[in-house]
């Protein structure tokens, strides 16, 4: 037991950084994905045909190809890419650090699943709302701020909540191309003790926490953007 | 004095000099092959309040919510307040509008009210009336605040002021977003089918505030089925029939001596 604790020659400390490091990839990739996610529905939406096609290839490729092909052809591929683009241009390569590569790597990832989900949720409000908004003159902007984006966020926020979760598991998928999260720091810890069952028990243990932890917060943001809806439970 | 004399004197009274608040010229609209409105003109004059009615697609929404470009006239000219809205074709040869900060405005100022209420459901009561003024109209919080509070007094929601829309009847609904329509201070108010949705027994309460607002010498655009209603507050009266005007004239005079054999024929069936 005193292999986990916190301070060496315990291993402890080394999983909090992994854990660490894997919360920072997660929060990172799910404000992207968010990010690429609203522009995505918008442009799905709203779009021109040119935009509508390339969101629909977009979507459709990341979707479709397993994630850790995605990670390696975009960790390796997309770094040899900007070094070649930026030697070609007379600039020296640059080291591309393993948390912004990981962040856009499952950003990127992220992004098309949540253009899908935020998509459905938008098309869930009643559109009414959205009507009413543009009689009262909002400008395009404003109504988004004020009226698509908290309206859409309860049928959202199910579907959003599960890509968080899968998020914090994708981070061990970065394990692959070296960068220090949890499962890498947990192989660590394992293969130099050999205590193989406590350290993947214990990797088991943080993630399940941060779960957890998650779902705490999820249900209080649900509950939030729910506000204006009556309860499930009394229309049975 | 005759009927029709005392409606001229009374149409005479509101259209006297005032000011054309909305005009609407030789209005077409289609939906694919579907042609709604075929010339339609309209016209409402500060204080006025003009009922349109009329069957089951005879195009009297769509009329309506072509004023605020809601949709998007085929042809035609629409001016509010003397400003005529501009309209373009856009890449796939549909009329839009050409100025969106243009149409922002102008839509601004009509306060819209809708029959299905369409108040926003993540906003209590108090926050959907202060909305459009402090987001929209760039008026201060506190005064938006003050000035919604004496609104939903009015409309007798100042007790529900942080209920939000889902928890409340129908007619409480549609009183309130009569509210936020009132809060913009409007120009015109336009109303499609505002007690259409709404259970018989909670029709009266809403048409008893649209009523109050009429006589207070609101200008006002109305779609309505309610021809006591129509009756007792309208100055102008038009009726639709398949995408034009059939008929138009003061009350007393639409529905006390109609021409028309088709208006006849059509307020036998909804009285």
């Amino acid at each position: 037991m005193e292999l986990l604790s916190p301070v060496a020659p315990g291993w402890g400390g080394t999983l909090l950084v992994g854990l660490l490091h894997s919360i920072e990839i997660a929060v990172g990739a799910t404000c992207l994905g968010l990010m690429i996610g609203t522009a995505g529905a918008f442009g799905k939406l709203y779009g021109g045909p040119v935009t509508r096609d390339l969101l629909a290839v977009y979507t459709t490729v990341v979707r479709a190809v397993p994630e850790l092909v995605l990670i390696l052809l975009l960790y390796y591929a997309g770094t040899d890419l900007i070094n070649q683009v930026l030697t070609a241009m007379g600039y020296s390569r640059v080291d591309i650090s393993g948390l912004a590569a990981g962040i856009f790597v499952l950003g990127f990832v992220q992004g098309a699943y949540s253009t899908e989900v935020i998509r459905g949720a938008i098309l869930a409000i009643p559109q009414g709302q959205i009507e009413a908004a543009r009689a009262y003159g909002m400008p395009p902007g404003l109504m988004l701020r004020r009226i698509t984006l908290p309206a859409m966020l309860p049928f959202a926020i199910p579907g959003l909540a599960n890509l968080w979760l899968i998020a914090t598991k994708d981070t061990a998928l970065l394990a692959v191309v070296g960068f220090f999260e949890l499962t890498l720091a947990t192989r660590q810890a394992a293969g130099v003790t050999k205590a193989y069952l406590l350290f993947y028990l214990a990797a088991g243990a943080l993630y399940l926490a941060l779960t957890l932890f998650s779902n705490l917060i999820i249900g209080r943001v649900e509950a939030w953007s729910r506000r204006g809806m009556p309860s499930v439970k009394e229309a049975r | 004095m005759s009927v029709a004399d005392a409606a001229a004197i009374q149409s005479g009274k509101a259209q006297s000099g005032a000011a054309e608040a909305i005009h609407v010229e030789n209005l077409h609209k289609k939906f694919g092959q579907l042609h709604v409105l075929k010339g339609v003109s309209l016209s409402a004059r500060d204080g006025e309040v003009v009922a349109i009615i009329g069957g089951s697609g005879s195009g009297k929404s769509t009329l309506l919510r072509c004023i605020n470009c809601l949709e998007n006239p085929t042809s035609g000219i629409i001016r509010v307040n003397g400003e005529e809205i501009k309209l373009k074709a856009d890449s796939h040869g549909h009329t839009v509008p050409a100025d969106r900060r243009q149409i922002e405005r102008i839509r601004s100022r009509l306060g819209m009210v809708f029959q299905n209420f369409n108040l926003w459901s993540h906003m209590t009561l108090i926050e959907n009336v202060i909305e459009v003024p402090v987001h929209v109209l760039g008026v201060k919080r506190d005064e938006a605040i003050a000035q919604a509070e004496k609104l939903l007094a009015r409309v007798g929601l100042a007790d529900k002021r942080d209920v939000y829309p889902a928890f409340l009847s129908g007619g409480q609904q549609q009183r309130a977003a009569i509210a936020r329509a009132l809060a913009i201070n409007p120009r015109v108010m336009l109303f499609d089918e505002p007690t259409s949705a709404l259970d018989p027994e909670l029709v009266g309460e809403v048409l008893k505030v649209i009523g109050d607002l009429a006589r207070e010498g609101r200008t006002m655009v109305l779609v309505t089925h309610e021809m006591k209603f129509a009756r007792e507050v309208a100055t102008h009266v038009v009726y639709l029939y398949n995408g034009l005007v059939e008929e138009e004239g003061p009350p007393e005079q639409l529905f006390g001596a109609p021409k028309s054999e088709r208006l006849k024929q059509f307020l036998r069936n909804v009285g």
